[in-house]
């Protein structure tokens, strides 16, 4: 048979010497590198009191963002769910009643919103496809569960909570050409 | 019948004396044809409102070979003998076209994230091939408030371009037209006289004849977005019209009946309210088999067998 590398050595039982019998000189060699290790820099840090600094655009847990007057802005037009490669998004649109106008900011709204973050390959194509900027993805980690249905997330989750102090800031994604564009006027009708 | 002969974009096709321009392209077929938001074949006497369907036409006939001082609407010039016509090979049309796609949206909302039609609009279609990617006014746009016509149609009137298709369904498909074009200007809109509701055996029709979201089915409202939804040619014994339809389903449940479209969006046949909105039951229906879509819609998104 053909060897798949030229590295393969050829075993042999021949008799070991003298130095090689004592093993001492292995050991030592082996401590070594071992003892080496130790003034060597971490690679590992102790997560969670330690954490590492993420990417300012890190795709992490995705977050339903509401409008400066605490209104949902997504009005289930469907687009992150059809431009999903992986189909973990779903929705279902209601019609905004009268009187709830200040929770919705269209007369579409979705009744429910869910990803199955098994699902997600947090590619950020959702986020790309939003025309009302409703979804982000954030730089938090979607956390461990121990059970499959706890990883379909609604939108009890996804949604930011209403209080000013516990949004979710997502101003570091926002590049500069994405404020210009909400700036003009002109495209006022999609504000 | 006399034969004409027309070149359009440089292709030579005889048609009968008394065709207009735009059904002599479609008899070519391809991306020669003109595209039409007001025309409809099945309705007489629409057409020559929107200008989206402009030619030029370089040669009047081989009697008279000078050219017409302006741009034709296709949808309402007749062929004359030895008309040569030019349509996408003229970068004058072109640019007329993407002038009047922004014309069309100057007021138009631009709620498609809303709006039920979204995915078979036929102005989302037409801006998205002639349409520029901002817009250049800064004016707010003209709004209506909304009015009630009836439990079956939904009418959004800031969405229409008033191409006077569903008037005339209501002209020449029912008994008694209860709505029209009220206003001048600016200030025309769709509307029924003192809020009468739209109730007639065919009015659903004026559903599929708009090129917009101006008029949707209220049984569908907001169900699901069209793209999401699977198209089933299906037929029913029925005594007022053919019976036959698409369903668009989402696993087995019926959300929307409509009429069949061809590949200009326009109904093969007119169907009666009664299936359109009664009749929602998978036993109500025979089904004849998946409804082929154009592969450029969006409806067709996800089907791999496609591609």
């Amino acid at each position: 048979m053909q060897a798949l590398t030229n590295r393969s050595k050829v075993v042999s039982d021949k008799k070991m010497t003298f130095m090689e019998r004592i093993y001492i000189p292995a050991i030592l060699k082996g401590m070594s590198i071992t003892i080496r290790h130790f003034f060597r820099k971490k690679v590992s840090i102790n997560y969670p009191e330690q954490t590492r600094e993420f990417s300012k655009v890190y795709r992490g847990q995705h977050v339903l963002k509401r409008d400066d007057e605490g209104r949902e802005r997504c009005t289930a037009c469907g687009l992150c769910a059809v431009a999903c490669p992986a189909e973990a998004i779903t929705m279902i649109a209601g019609e905004r009643k009268p009187g709830e106008e200040n929770l919705y900011r269209e007369e579409k709204y979705a009744e429910v919103y869910t990803i199955n973050m098994l699902r997600c390959i947090f590619c950020g194509d959702c986020e790309d496809a939003c025309p009302k900027e409703a979804i982000f993805l954030t730089d938090r980690i979607v956390v461990s569960q121990y059970e499959r249905s706890s990883f379909i997330y609604g939108k009890d989750i996804l949604v930011e909570p209403l209080d000013q102090s516990l949004r979710i800031d997502i101003s570091a994604r926002q590049t500069e050409k994405v404020l210009n564009f909400k700036q003009d006027k002109r495209f006022a009708h999609n504000k | 019948m006399s034969l004409v002969k027309v070149t359009i974009d440089q292709i030579e096709v005889e048609v009968e004396a008394g065709t207009t321009i735009l059904n002599a392209a479609r008899i070519i077929g391809g991306n020669i044809v003109p595209p039409a938001m007001c025309y409809y074949s099945k309705l007489e006497g629409s057409g020559g409102k929107c200008r989206t369907c402009l030619v030029k036409v370089a040669q009047g006939s081989a009697k008279d070979p000078r050219p017409m001082p302006k741009l034709m609407p296709s949808c309402r010039t007749l062929v004359q003998d030895g008309m040569v016509v030019q349509n996408i090979t003229s970068p004058e049309v072109m640019e007329a076209r993407k002038a009047i796609t922004e014309f069309l949206l100057i007021n138009h909302p631009l709620d498609c994230p809303v709006c039920d039609q979204a995915g078979e609009c036929h102005l989302q279609d037409l801006s998205y091939d002639h349409g520029l990617a901002d817009t250049q006014t800064v004016e707010d746009r003209r709004t209506f408030a909304p009015i009630d016509i009836g439990d079956k149609i939904k009418l959004h009137m800031n969405r229409c371009i008033l191409c006077y298709r569903c008037v005339m369904v209501a002209d020449q498909l029912t008994d008694h037209r209860v709505h029209g074009v009220l206003g001048r200007g600016d200030h025309c809109e769709i509307s029924t006289h003192i809020l009468k509701a739209v109730d007639n055996d065919f009015s659903g029709n004026m559903i599929d004849v708009c090129p917009v979201g101006a008029l949707t089915d209220k049984t569908f409202r907001f169900k699901s977005r069209v793209w999401f939804t699977k198209p089933f040619d299906a037929h029913r014994e029925c005594t007022k019209c053919i019976g036959k339809v698409v369903l668009w389903k989402k696993g087995d449940e019926i959300l929307r009946v409509t009429g069949r479209k061809d590949k200009y969006g326009e109904l093969e046949e007119f169907i009666c309210n009664d299936c359109r909105f009664e009749h929602k039951e998978p036993n109500d229906w025979q089904i004849e088999g998946p409804r082929k879509i154009e592969r450029h819609s969006v409806i067709g998104q996800n089907h791999y067998e496609k591609l």
